[in-house]
């Protein structure tokens, strides 16, 4: 059980957290926040742009990451990256098509391209298969997701989401297909997969900025600026309790 | 439907702020309310997947109407799906058939695409230095050849000494372990801004927006 202070010490920091995210969203809504610039992010906007142009599509891939697991994060990334590139691609004849390897992570990912069809006021119906579940094991997941890349007109992939070693299968069919990739996950081999086999790789934490990356809105950028500024109190902390041991307080 | 957006957004924050509550503070009534909302969640997720069989089901038959290229595997693929299902309802998963069924098909299938997987990063590893020839790749590279050294024994040769022993314990568990960190605290607290953009409502999966 964990102990009374250190629950409530954990709740402060998430709520410190929150509240200044909302703050930072509010005060710098006129002056956002300059980040470095990664450039995964500017070819994919550029992928984006062509996959408007030459009415292809673009492939979102959220993993297997299980909503009701502490995966879910980083899918849930992925679903706002999603509803991005939706809107984005609004003016194409082709909108987005996202696989999931959840049923939950499936049905949300339906949810979110349902409503950036209604944001766009298309005049054509919504296609509930450009959301879906390709399998329910990693490689299942995988193998159900190999044929879209080749028979849909895919000219983009994007994977973004909790991925296993499967990931690989995924990235080899995007390289064979000659599209661009940009991947990234929250699991350590993947990651290594992905770094082999990716064409743009982001690695760690800046899975969780692509929104602020895409625009996707003043929360997603000062979202970013409390990751950096926790990132920095981490960094502290943990320079004391070298300091701390170092010196046999601790 | 702005109504309906509304709604699930208060549910969503009302619903995420209780459970919160019940991580950090582990008394009533937080506690217990976290884990029946916890456990109603591991049921929805079990229906999930009745949806998404559907929706599997689904994309399938659109294909096989439009007689679309792979719809014979299509065909295949919904026949096995409704027979597996039915046998698993008959049955029930424990049935030293459907055991052996998942022993003879399914394990099999995912043990092969394991084993393409492996000549397929062989592949990408070399793919990678025409891509992106640059000191991170050769060091990614080296150190993938220093852990097989040092994992796998030698034909004729055996084991390698010095790389077993030494070198492979120390890139595995000190400068491997100390980047994998780096990367899980960057990723924690990517989770942690992601959970609260969603807790707040900027980001709403479950629409409305």
């Amino acid at each position: 059980m964990t102990p009374f202070w250190l629950g409530v010490v954990g709740l402060a920091l998430v709520l410190i957290s929150a509240g200044a995210m909302l703050g930072l969203a509010v005060l710098r809504r006129k002056t956002p926040p300059t980040f470095r610039e990664i450039p995964a992010f500017q070819r994919l906007q550029e992928a984006i742009g062509r996959a408007v142009e030459d009415g292809s599509r673009i492939h979102l891939s959220l993993g297997r990451g299980a909503l009701v697991s502490p995966q879910n994060a980083s899918a849930l990334a992925g679903l706002s990256a999603l509803r991005r590139l939706a809107s984005l691609t609004s003016a194409s004849d082709n909108p987005p098509v996202a696989t999931a390897g959840e049923a939950g992570l499936a049905m949300l990912s339906q949810e979110t391209l349902y409503s950036a069809h209604l944001a766009s006021l298309a005049a054509t119906a919504f296609d509930p298969t450009t959301g879906r579940l390709t399998g329910l094991t990693p490689f299942s997941y995988a193998a159900g997701a190999l044929p879209l890349l080749s028979d849909e007109n895919v000219s983009s992939s994007v994977l973004l989401g909790n991925f296993g070693p499967e990931v690989g299968l995924l990235t080899e069919a995007d390289e064979r297909q000659g599209m661009f990739t940009l991947a990234a996950s929250d699991s350590l081999p993947a990651q290594a997969i992905l770094y082999a086999s990716a064409e743009e790789l982001l690695i760690g934490e800046e899975l969780f900025a692509s929104g602020a990356y895409l625009n996707a809105g003043p929360l997603h950028k000062s979202s970013l600026t409390v990751q950096d500024l926790l990132r920095w109190l981490v960094v502290i902390v943990l320079l004391i309790g070298f300091l701390l041991k170092l010196t046999g307080v601790l | 439907m702005k109504l309906r957006g509304l709604l699930s957004t208060a549910f969503a924050i009302a619903f995420g702020v209780i459970v919160l509550l019940g991580y950090f503070l582990e008394f009533q009534p937080f506690y217990g309310l976290r884990v029946v909302f916890v456990e109603w969640a591991v049921i929805l997720a079990g229906f999930a997947v009745l949806v998404g069989l559907g929706n599997l089901v689904a994309v399938h038959i659109k294909k096989i109407r439009a007689r679309e290229k792979g719809s014979a595997y299509g065909l295949l693929l919904v026949f096995s799906l409704l027979m597996t299902f039915l046998a698993g309802l008959a049955w029930g998963p424990d049935h030293p058939n459907m055991v052996l069924l998942f022993r003879t098909v399914q394990f099999p299938v995912e043990a092969s695409l394991m084993a393409l997987l492996t000549v397929s990063l062989a592949y990408a590893s070399v793919r990678m230095l025409r891509r992106r020839l640059n000191l991170f790749s050769i060091v990614f590279l080296g150190t993938v050849l220093i852990i097989l050294l040092g994992t796998a024994s030698l034909p004729l040769l055996g084991d390698v000494p010095f790389v077993g022993d030494w070198v492979r314990p120390f890139v595995s568990q000190v400068i491997a372990g100390a980047g994998a960190r780096g990367i899980l605290i960057g990723v924690a607290l990517g989770t942690l801004t992601t959970g609260l953009r969603v807790l707040i409502g900027a980001d709403r999966p479950y629409g409305g927006k």
